[in-house]
């Protein structure tokens, strides 16, 4: 593989740019791999990845209905953090925090991933009660978190509305500075191009369309390439594990729903940091080209339409004029959607099924993104293994029957309630 | 934008409603033996489908009365809407 490096760039400077290797290569599916990952998302680019590199399986492919890039890792809005209180998420999360500040150099592709830190602002006395436990409990588990007050939170984010009869004036915020964004289709590219040059197999544009299971263990899949044999088999679907586990016969505590965002014209650089509002549900970054990146709640019913409706995008924006006035003023530039696979205790789920050499990985809600090395890492493990790391541990599948729910803001099963 | 059909009240914006939630599930009737499997089965597991959908709905800024609507979760069409205590 080409090493992207300034030398690299001046060289194919000289040569206009135009022999410059693909990144990764369309290969057609062979009939057999050690293991088949289904979606080539950021989480499943990650998990061939890790493959590869940690435990030295390569013949792996990756099945991908649609292309690289074109799903959620494409759809969100680049947040990355790990301001978890529970310990499961909280360590899993910070794990993943150490893959984010050596990716660029471990996929030798720029992610640029901008540690800016991300501040929820809290908007009564009993909301900075909250914070500072939520707080606390991160620092015990070695996640940065500093309790800001309102001057504080002034200090940094001026043009917040901090007049003095607004609806929810603002208290104060808690904030991790450690916290960030990345360049999102940098990571699937980036993760891509390594997987392919370590012998993984990256087939675009073929749907996984039925599975061969046999005494209680999975023998392969049928695609709309042709069927392709696999020991160990992947699933990385996200928004689309509710219609893949229908072709197995499982019932999954996975509702999908559909989720929006929205940037706005490109502006001078105004806000350092990602902002949330404690409100309501509103999130907002500015982006390297200067566009205001915002997003917040769910449509509120069941979905997989991958497009919004303007009732939820109003609300949404409503939120963010009362915490940014000045987001009044601009136009929007784009709004889409995503299908989200929401599980019922807010957590996701990276473990064994029923079925012998069946993996599952879903239930990211709105945080996939910030998980993907963190998933990627710990579903590799979970397959090479046959058993989940201590860092997944407790996002298994059972927890909901066995009552070992991670329902980290105590939402109960309304997946749509925000 | 949504449009209901309330069986009540006649064609409103989705404004005035409310989502419930996966109408197909049922409670597991009391006094009887309830297996932790049909709890789990109620509580947490969901088909979710890509296609037609029956749901519940509460039309919480019009009669308060909650409804069934059957929907079609790829493309958004309505295509008949109960009131709570019929079948589809």
């Amino acid at each position: 593989m080409q090493k992207y490096s300034v030398f690299s760039l001046i060289k194919n400077a000289f040569k206009d740019h135009k022999k410059w290797e693909v990144a990764w290569k369309d290969p057609t599916p062979k009939s057999e791999y050690d293991v088949i990952i289904i979606g080539g998302g950021g989480h499943g680019l990650a998990t061939a990845y890790y493959l590869a590199k940690e435990h030295n399986i390569t013949k792996v492919a990756i099945i991908e209905k649609g292309w690289i890039g074109g799903g959620n890792v494409g759809r969100n809005t680049t947040i990355i953090r790990s301001n978890y209180m529970h310990d499961e998420n909280g360590l899993f999360s910070e794990f993943g925090m150490d893959l984010w500040r050596n990716m660029s150099q471990d996929l030798n592709f720029n992610v640029m991933f901008s540690p800016r830190g991300i501040i929820n602002l809290a908007h009564s006395d009993a909301q900075m009660n909250v914070y500072s436990r939520r707080g606390n409990s991160m620092r015990l588990n070695g996640i940065d978190a500093v309790l800001l007050n309102r001057e504080e939170v002034r200090k940094i984010i001026p043009m917040a509305d901090f007049s003095e009869n607004v609806r929810f004036p603002i208290f104060g915020g808690l904030m991790q500075p450690s916290a960030g964004t990345a360049r999102h289709d940098a990571v699937a590219w980036g993760y891509a191009r390594q997987a392919d040059s370590m012998g993984v197999d990256i087939i675009q544009n073929c749907e996984v369309t039925g599975f061969d299971v046999s005494n209680g263990k999975i023998l392969g899949i049928r695609t709309s390439k042709g069927a392709i044999k696999a020991k160990k088999i992947g699933l990385c679907v996200a928004g689309s594990t509710n219609i893949l586990a229908e072709k197995l016969n499982m019932t999954l505590p996975i509702e999908t729903h559909l989720l929006q965002a929205c940037v706005s014209e490109p502006i001078k650089p105004i806000l350092d940091n990602v902002v949330t509002f404690g409100a309501g549900h509103f999130y907002c970054s500015q982006s390297d080209k200067g566009e205001m990146v915002m997003g917040g709640d769910l449509d509120g019913y069941n979905s997989y339409a991958q497009r919004g409706n303007l009732p939820t995008l109003q609300h949404v924006l409503t939120e963010g004029i009362a915490m940014f006035p000045f987001l009044s003023k601009l136009k929007m530039l784009r709004t889409w959607g995503g299908i989200m696979d929401m599980s019922m205790d807010g957590s996701p789920i990276i473990d064994k099924t029923h079925i012998d050499g069946l993996y599952l990985n879903c239930g990211w809600c709105y945080g996939g993104f910030k998980a993907t090395p963190a998933s990627g890492w710990t579903f590799a493990h979970t397959i090479a293994q046959d058993r989940p790391h201590e860092l997944n541990a407790g996002y298994s599948l059972n927890r909901f029957s066995t009552g070992h729910l991670i329902d980290e803001k105590g939402l109960g099963t309304k997946t749509w309630i925000s | 934008m949504l449009h209901i059909k309330c069986p009540h009240c006649g064609l409103r914006s989705q404004n005035e409603f409310s989502y419930g939630g996966d109408a197909a599930v049922k409670r597991p009737e009391l006094n009887k033996e309830v297996s932790d499997q049909d709890w789990d089965n109620f509580v947490y597991l969901r088909k979710s489908p890509a296609g037609k959908h029956l749901e519940l709905w509460q039309h919480i800024s019009g009669c308060r009365q909650w409804i069934k609507v059957e929907r079609d979760t790829l493309t958004h069409e309505i295509f008949k809407t109960l009131k709570a205590s019929e079948e589809a």
